[in-house]
């Protein structure tokens, strides 16, 4: 394939991001600056706003959830950058990741020297089957005509990979248990509880109600007991899904000439792809996106990496299967080989290639139009070791990678950033 | 009559008279179902529409429990679930379907790879008839 290049070099220099939740009483707009007052508080040097030339924003589908659209000058307005330009970018949940790339293509250009691309999502002042419809508005047509949910395509996924493969239930909940171990290293998460926590949570529950309480002997006898988790599209469970967030998340972006005015340890964009996809009736293969294994040869062929190089990354796990097939389509691991590898612990936070130390979106929390540069903002904590308990033990952290994904595979990116 | 445009809307009418159509483009003979308005193999926009045999195999489904609205109106919910999957068409092509006449209470049953007829669901609300591509087991 052809090899692309950036005009101009191209480095993360702040990121920020708020907490992750459901939040009764808060909304896009301080979630918004709470998100850019730590990216103005991350840039070492400091930063003026005043310097910053436009801003690109992810957003799915606010018109929806809270019934207002045309985020791009809104959210202007909130940073203090009217009247420059803004831009909304939408790719259903992969929304902010087209805002990274698109400010990436813009300084690249030579157009801007500094940029902010982010991203943000109120999804909570819904109900649990209004915010189902609103995800799926995303799917493609013929999908969301026969009943098919956003869970419910990957359900089907899960149940070609499982008859192709032989994997199983119980294999699905390896990465939701090791998603649920590095969430509460995470301030930001949404879920900061391990599994077990939650089942010794749910016991008390039960025993305070006067109820009689289940002997489950682990966490994947809890997670196969019905009652406890149940199904939302088999083989899909609760504890499978991500959960409704609201959020915000964003990136500063500068030229690479100029980036260490700002700070010593910038990072540098090594790689950016971005894939389209068809959906169920008309993918080539059922157990893998074609927009995410094309995103991945784009950035793969930009950077010179391959996907050893890739010391950890961040994947859009909007389901327990979805990490699976990511880790395969990123080319980690051989397609039906990524479940005995999640098995085996080869992608836990102190394995060789740990994948979703945020505890990803099912613990770190899902506002579908904030995760991309959320993954981004993770992969810059890790890589200047700002990550806590959570930091990746790997000497000579120096590579990491975020993978966002979105609709049914319609929109696919994949961004590697290296310390230099 | 003219001939009904390649698109969505043509290809729900003619669902209601329970035929499942494609279009194939005269050209190349690349067929598509459901239609394109272009073929993407030579670019041709010379086509026409042709019915797709309904057999087929299951390739992959889900039993779904939190339905969305529309599907709430129907009846279904997390008491009631019901089966949408993928059917890998007898001659090539796939679609996605509605799944009857398999019990989605016992999922570890179905089995991916079972041969399927197509079985045309019609809906019918005060003012609007409305067909579902379903498949149901040979």
């Amino acid at each position: 394939m052809k090899k692309r290049r950036l005009g101009r070099g191209v480095a993360v220099v702040g990121a920020g991001m708020s907490k992750f939740d459901m939040f009764k009483d808060r909304d896009s707009r301080d979630l918004f600056a709470e998100a850019f007052t730590e990216a103005l508080l991350s840039v070492d040097k400091g930063l003026d706003p005043a310097e910053i030339g436009a801003l690109y924003l992810g957003n799915d589908s606010n018109d929806y959830f809270v019934r207002q659209s045309h985020w791009g000058p809104i959210i202007a307005d909130v940073a203090g950058l009217t009247p420059k330009p803004s831009t909304r970018t939408e790719g259903a949940c992969a929304s902010s990741a087209l805002a990274f790339r698109e400010g990436v293509l813009a300084i690249a250009s030579g157009f801007y020297d500094l940029v902010l691309v982010g991203g943000v999502e109120d999804m909570s002042k819904r109900t649990t089957e209004e915010v189902a419809e609103g995800l799926a508005l995303a799917a493609v047509p013929y999908e969301n005509r026969v009943g098919f949910t956003f869970p419910g395509v990957f359900g089907a996924v899960a149940t070609a990979y499982f008859a192709r493969y032989g994997a199983g239930r119980e294999h699905l909940m390896d990465i939701t248990i090791k998603s649920h171990d590095n969430a509460p290293l995470n301030p930001k998460a949404q879920f900061p509880y391990t599994s077990k926590d939650t089942m010794k949570a749910k016991a008390e529950s039960l025993r305070k109600r006067g109820r009689a309480v289940p002997d489950w002997r682990d966490e994947k006898d809890f997670l196969f007991d019905p009652a406890a988790n149940p199904p939302v599209a088999w083989p899909l469970h609760l504890f499978d899904c991500c959960p409704i967030s609201d959020g915000a998340s964003c990136v500063l972006l500068a030229g690479e000439e100029i980036a260490r005015r700002f700070t010593d340890d910038p990072l540098h964009v090594a790689g950016i792809g971005q894939g389209s996809g068809r959906g169920l009736h008309a993918c080539e293969d059922l157990t893998s996106f074609e927009a995410t294994r094309a995103a991945a040869r784009e950035a793969y062929a930009m950077s010179g990496l391959t996907p050893k190089d890739i010391q950890f990354c961040e994947v859009h796990d909007c389901f327990s299967i979805a990490e699976l097939l990511h880790i395969e389509d990123l080319g980690f691991f051989k397609p039906g080989a990524g479940f005995k590898a999640v098995a085996e612990g080869q992608t836990r936070l102190h394995g060789p290639k740990p994948i979703n130390t945020s505890g990803g979106l099912k613990c770190k929390g899902h506002p579908v139009g904030a995760t991309g540069t959320s993954q981004i903002y993770e992969v810059w904590t890790q890589l200047r070791g700002k990550a806590g308990k959570r930091q990746v033990p790997i000497k000579e952290l120096r590579i990491g990678g975020a993978h966002n994904l979105g609709g049914t595979g319609g929109t696919c990116t994949f961004t590697i950033l290296e310390r230099r | 009559m003219a001939e009904r445009p390649f698109n969505d809307i043509s290809y729900n009418l003619f669902l209601n008279e329970d035929k499942l159509m494609g279009s194939k483009c005269k050209k190349c003979g690349t067929r598509s179902v459901p239609p394109r308005p272009l073929c993407t193999r030579c670019y041709s926009t010379d086509l026409e529409w042709v019915e797709v045999p309904g057999r087929g195999k299951l390739a992959a489904f889900t039993c779904i429990y939190i339905a969305p609205p529309f599907m709430v109106a129907q009846g279904y919910n997390r008491n009631n679930p019901y089966v949408s999957g993928v059917i890998d068409l007898e001659d090539g092509g796939r679609v996605d379907a509605r799944i009857e006449g398999i019990e989605p209470e016992s999922p570890e049953e179905i089995k991916v790879g079972t041969p399927m007829k197509v079985k045309f669901i019609h809906r019918k609300d005060t003012d609007s008839e409305e067909t579902y591509l379903g498949f149901e087991p040979l």
